[in-house]
């Protein structure tokens, strides 16, 4: 009876289970295993070759680190300009204002859309001979910025940073609106009894409160902007020359254009180990940034 | 009385200027999607040349040449196929293991869970790599149910995990009624646990199928024939062939975002509980 009661139980989370073991444990295994051969993805024969994937990435493969800077730049404007933005907009949304919903719905539209539909429209608009910016720009009288915005290596990476950040603000907004709301305002209300003024209370008051909030919306953008590639594939497709290129473009093309699959899982490896030290980094700051508070 | 009407001024101007800012904003969040629109209402002649946002001439056939000829209508029941199929999946597979998770004790329970949950931490960057060599394996790829299996493994983490945190909270005498009254334990999931889970079901529901329908990377290499592929692959694959019909890639890419935009607008406040219930868990 007992042991019949117990096989129920495990019934329960068996088609979890199941999935779970088949679509990531094994994978997850697989690629360690893979990463140490030289394979093509179809010869029934795998090479061995120890670390040498691994060399190959860290001495040779000068696209990979490009790529990762890159990204790295990317994450950087996303970071800086993006994050500034959505709490400048979740500030403004926070006071007693008119059309807040209205400004709340809108703001989310860009991160529901698929990164595909965001790119192509983002190139058309972009785009160096019949693009609208272009048109613009010389309405407004400076026809000596037009350019081929995506395929001019001088203004191709930022431009995708742009709409990067231009996709991803709206998850940052709608945090940092959450965690403002949950500022007591009496905490207001006794500062300004206190005599202190706007920019007191938002020093020692609203910042502090925010820190980890902070700590973890930017701990979701490196995140999710180190490892963001459709968005380039519909963009650019890592052009011109590479000055697009991301590592995930880079696994990608690792796998489908050279068919090295050993190669493409050790540099999903590499690149899931850095990711894990980043944010390792980033946990131990923001528990420090929390104790001075 | 001077300084009641000068703070009063401040207060105004501050507030117009507040509105300005977040008004621009919010002009630069439309306007790609109203261009989007615009476009695809124009021909081939005169999306090169008109600039207008809303074309004088409306050429709604587009939309019918881009469901026809540009095969759209085809990807967008494949899209809507694979949408709904996963996430019932998602919620049936989630809720079983969730249930279980918060209700039932059994060797391992711990474990187990801890790891579906280290799941949702860990990034495996170029994952769909052996993904694919398994698929091919099992002689999945390339069809439907390989692709529905591995998006429900997509979901299943963060669904358990919001199920079990709504379990755990619901208190249990409803059940323990049903129970005296002879309910078996999978009528207690099916007739009582989840009926009270609707309000978490639809976060569940809401986040998982924007997901499927945004998803790329697998779709791209999992599929290869063009009648299984979903919107986004066929977009991206066939953009080339619309060089020459501009305002067809732009219907195309319509008719993939308006269900998108729709689903958020009814569902919004579900799509706000989860991003920042998110953000409370921490």
């Amino acid at each position: 009876m007992r042991i019949k009661l117990t096989l129920q139980n495990y019934l329960f989370i068996l088609p979890a289970l199941i999935i779970f073991s088949i679509f990531y444990i094994y994978p997850f295994y697989k690629v360690f295993q893979l990463g140490l051969y030289e394979w093509d993805g179809i010869s029934p024969v795998k090479l061995f070759v120890g670390l040498a994937n691994f060399k190959e990435i860290i001495f040779e493969d000068k696209i990979w680190w490009r790529s990762m800077l890159n990204a790295a730049y990317i994450t950087f404007i996303a970071l800086t300009f993006q994050n500034t933005l959505a709490f400048c907009l979740a500030l403004a949304c926070d006071r007693e204002i008119r059309l807040r919903n209205f400004y709340r719905t809108i703001f989310f539209i860009p991160p529901v859309l698929s990164e595909v539909v965001v790119g192509l429209v983002w190139q058309w608009i972009l785009d160096g001979n019949y693009g609208i910016l272009n048109s613009w720009l010389i309405k407004l009288g400076f026809p000596h910025l037009v350019r081929n915005w995506l395929s001019d290596p001088r203004t191709a990476l930022n431009c995708v940073a742009i709409v990067h950040s231009w996709k991803g603000f709206g998850w940052g907004f709608l945090i940092f609106l959450a965690g403002l709301q949950t500022i007591p305002r009496e905490l207001y209300e006794a500062a300004k009894v206190d005599g202190a003024d706007a920019w007191q209370m938002f020093r020692n008051i609203t910042i502090p409160l925010m820190i980890p909030v902070m700590m973890l919306v930017a701990i979701l953008t490196v995140l999710g902007t180190m490892q963001a590639f459709v968005l380039i594939i519909a963009m650019t497709g890592g052009g011109p020359a590479y000055h697009t290129e991301v590592p995930v473009l880079r696994i990608l093309a690792s796998m489908r254009g050279s068919s090295r699959f050993g190669y493409a899982c050790a540099q999903g490896i590499s690149f899931g180990i850095i990711l894990v030290i980043i944010s390792f980094i980033q946990y131990r700051f923001s528990q420090k940034a929390r104790q001075i508070y | 009385m001077n300084s009641f009407f000068y703070y009063n001024a401040k207060k105004v101007i501050l507030n117009i200027i507040i509105h300005i800012f977040l008004l621009s904003i919010a002009a630069t969040c439309l306007f790609p999607l109203i261009w989007m629109i615009g476009s695809s209402l124009k021909t081939q002649q005169t999306v090169f040349r008109d600039f207008s946002l809303i074309p004088k001439e409306m050429h709604w056939e587009n939309y019918y040449l881009a469901w026809k000829q540009g095969g759209f209508g085809r990807y967008f029941l494949n899209t809507i196929f694979y949408t709904v199929s996963v996430v019932l999946g998602i919620v049936f597979v989630s809720s079983l293991a969730a249930y279980a998770f918060s209700r039932f004790e059994f060797v391992g329970k711990n474990l187990i869970f801890y790891m579906f949950m280290a799941a949702m931490m860990i990034p495996i960057p170029g994952s769909f790599v052996p993904l694919y060599v398994l698929l091919n394996k099992l002689h999945l790829r390339n069809t439907p149910l390989g692709y529905i299996l591995c998006m429900i493994n997509v979901g299943l983490s963060t669904s358990i995990f919001l199920l079990k945190t709504f379990f755990d909270k619901t208190p249990r005498e409803l059940e323990d009624a049903a129970r005296i009254d002879g309910c078996s334990k999978l009528g207690l999931w099916w007739h009582v646990a989840l009926p009270l889970a609707k309000p978490v079901l639809a976060v569940v529901v809401v986040f998982n199928t924007l997901n499927v329908w945004n998803e790329y990377v697998l779709a791209l290499i999992i599929f290869d024939s063009r009648q299984l592929m979903p919107l986004q692959v066929a977009l991206t694959t066939f953009q080339g062939e619309f060089i020459t019909q501009y305002p067809l890639l732009m219907a195309g890419l319509t008719i993939t975002a308006i269900p998108v935009i729709l689903i958020y607008i009814l569902m919004q406040k579900y799509i706000i509980k989860g991003v920042t219930q998110g953000a409370i868990v921490e």
